[in-house]
């Protein structure tokens, strides 16, 4: 590491390559450097670090060591393996819900709104003006038992529904999958939003029109052209969605139960309160590990290697 | 190819009768009535705004009239849907899927309508612009050229009765330009149905068109074959927009049967009746450039006659071009073919004369309007 920091301000603009010009084949690892320290400092030291801590054996009070202790993993995989599912289960609805909200946002804003496009999307972003956690715990006081909208959504029956398919029990919201999952999708939503205002915003509004004169309907307009071609932005928002809220313990600490802890929360309670640091970093690396695994099924079944 | 023709059979000729499409007090078109023959290449020439993609729009269905018939085959269109009308239209940008090959580009339209025989109608246009072996590419991966004909056909695929091209070569160069001009104009006599072109290229529109009509301000100025509308034009916009003009200040002095006597700057001059396009006395007198021929001073032949002195000489290579200042201060511009051995020199004085024939006559506010004319074109 020592010798690559000497050699990095070589690269940079202090000094010229040794042999300027064509046939320095070192050139580009040179202009590489910066990056890659930076990578090999903030992102591969951490992951080797918790892998090595992963496959430690002891204890908080007795120390660690690093024995190779592969059966950390099988004893989360045992232990947690609910909240594992559910994480992906919750991200995966979430992002969903995201989907279905965020679409029409995006598409009213890019197509529609005119010279409000920029008021409206700095009020996609308004929300991060405040704290995460504020407005997590804000949404306590909107879905509390006694309030209006759990009122509403009762009488209307809606309730009843969410009962039976196990999104919801007893007519209450708070402390159920479905207060994790509306948490979830109102915290991503500008994640989802906002890729796909930009893949919507580009597209050319005379594609539309050809395919209206090529005798297209407005609703074949839209999923033959406008659609297809707003897939990259549908693509990256689901992952700035899906990827966080999988990891994610605010929404389901604060508006859920321990019945709808997430993989994120036993996380969090491994580390900083029982301090099995093993177990906490087995579990760590699993979820990342299982995310990588889902993107890349995902991103290679949504084909977009060629939109994007 | 010889069957495509038969194809087309039945299609129709469009006919449109006081269209004017207003945007709040802007008048984009300003009462139009055209007739374009069923099977002919028809142009519409104008400099921007002058209303030309809103009339072909409204042909499309893409913009509502404000008022105005507009009839296909005698069927009155201008209220119906755009897909619901017998015209296909070619985008500017050519708007050609990105997402989709070229294959699926050219059969978008008749998997819409759930027609029989798809595979077969899309291979015979790829047959048509000889691109068959591009079948299963992407657009981007055409040239710009490429792209331009695969919207032709795209547009043809669903044998329309009247074709529109807004502006289609526009984003090509120079020479492609040209080669898709004479690509276009073959396209067009092989499935003979009714092209209608906008452009503000007056050259593309008189190299393709058997009809031009040239519009300024939502009205159409003048109408007709491309060499009438050159050698013969009504309008001071015309006479600017369509090449160059030399306009002088004349006053009607008689009229002996067909032909009329006018008095330029004290010269005296004729011109057959029916090309004054004003009834005067005063008129603005009108010649193109090439139709001027170069003598020595007091000795033209024949024809209508000015002095003048030459005050600037461009040899270009096929002619030169000069610049010559009249007695009364008017600018005369020749183009003068280079047979001659010698050529005349900045400072000569000459006498320069055309065959009468060739004369026309504007209304006498005409001389602005055609230099903001040929400005804008």
């Amino acid at each position: 590491m020592t010798a690559m920091a000497h050699i990095a301000p070589a690269g940079g603009a202090a000094a010229p390559p040794p042999e300027p010009g064509r046939g320095n084949k070192l050139t580009p690892y040179f202009l590489l450097l910066p990056a890659g320290l930076a990578l090999a400092v903030f992102f591969v030291l951490p992951i080797l670090t918790l892998a090595n801590t992963s496959l430690q054996s002891g204890g908080y009070q007795e120390g660690y060591d690093f024995t190779w202790q592969f059966s950390n993993y099988w004893t989360v995989w045992t232990d947690y393996w609910p909240q594992f599912i559910r994480s992906f289960g919750y991200a995966a609805v979430a992002t969903i819900l995201t989907i279905l909200i965020a679409y029409p946002i995006a598409y009213m804003i890019a197509f529609k709104a005119g010279r409000w496009r920029s008021i409206l999307l700095v009020l996609v972003i308004a929300p991060f003006f405040t704290s995460f956690l504020i407005r997590t715990l804000a949404w306590k006081t909107i879905l509390a038992d006694n309030g209006v909208v759990v009122g509403f959504l009762d009488n209307i029956g809606l309730l009843g529904l969410t009962d039976l398919v196990g999104l919801t029990s007893g007519s209450r919201i708070l402390a159920t999958p479905l207060a994790v999952i509306l948490g979830l999708a109102y915290n991503f939503l500008p994640f989802m939003v906002l890729p796909l205002y930009a893949s919507l915003e580009k597209q050319d509004i005379s594609l539309l029109q050809a395919s209206g004169d090529l005798y297209a309907s407005a609703w074949q307009g839209f999923w033959k052209i406008t659609w297809p071609l707003s897939l990259p932005g549908v693509v990256s928002g689901t992952l700035l969605t899906f990827i966080p809220a999988a990891g994610d313990y605010v929404n389901a600490t604060f508006l859920g139960s321990t019945q709808e802890a997430m993989s994120g929360n036993v996380i969090d309670a491994l580390f900083l309160r029982i301090r099995n640091y093993s177990s906490a970093a087995a579990l760590s690396i699993s979820l990342m590990v299982a995310i990588v695994l889902l993107v890349i099924y995902y991103v290679r079944r949504a084909g977009t290697e060629e939109l994007v | 190819m010889t069957t495509s023709k038969d194809i087309f059979a039945g299609s129709g000729g469009l006919r449109i009768r006081a269209l004017h499409k207003g945007y709040g007090s802007f008048k984009a078109v300003d009462g139009i009535d055209l007739d374009v023959p069923e099977g002919s290449f028809f142009a519409l020439l104008g400099p921007s705004g002058c209303g030309k993609t809103t009339t072909l729009r409204m042909v499309a269905g893409l913009e509502e009239p404000t008022s105005g018939s507009i009839e296909i085959g005698g069927q009155d269109i201008a209220r119906l849907r755009p897909y619901q009308r017998p015209v296909n239209t070619v985008f500017q940008s050519y708007a050609l899927f990105p997402h989709m090959t070229i294959y699926e580009n050219i059969a978008f339209g008749l998997r819409r309508r759930k027609v029989d025989g798809i595979d077969a109608k899309v291979r015979e246009m790829l047959e048509l612009v000889d691109m068959s072996h591009l079948a299963q590419r992407k657009p981007t991966q055409l040239s710009g050229g490429q792209q331009q004909r695969i919207a032709v056909v795209r547009a043809l695929v669903n044998r329309p009765k009247v074709l529109l091209l807004d502006e289609p070569l526009g984003a090509l160069d120079l020479k492609l330009r040209r080669q898709m001009q004479l690509e276009l104009k073959r396209i067009q006599t092989e499935v003979g149905i009714t092209f209608i072109h906008v452009t503000h290229d007056q050259e593309e529109a008189m190299t393709m068109a058997d009809t031009i009509a040239v519009l300024n301000k939502g009205k159409v100025e003048q109408m007709g074959a491309p060499v009438d509308l050159y050698e013969n034009p009504a309008t001071a916009f015309v006479s600017g927009f369509l090449g160059q003009s030399n306009l002088l200040p004349a006053t009607i002095t008689g009229r002996v049967g067909d032909v009329i006597s006018l008095d330029s700057e004290g010269f005296r001059l004729t011109m057959p009746a029916r090309r004054a396009h004003s009834a005067g006395p005063d008129v603005q007198v009108g010649v193109r450039p090439e139709k001027i021929q170069i003598a020595d001073e007091g000795q033209a032949p024949s024809g209508n006659v000015i002095d003048g002195t030459i005050i600037d000489a461009s040899f270009i290579g096929v002619s030169t071009q000069y610049l010559l200042r009249t007695p009364a201060d008017e600018e005369l511009t020749v183009f003068s073919q280079n047979t001659a051995t010698t050529l005349r020199k900045v400072g000569d004085r000459v006498s320069v004369y055309w065959d009468p024939a060739h004369t026309f006559a504007l209304a006498a506010d005409a001389a602005e309007i055609a230099f903001a004319a040929e400005v804008a074109s």
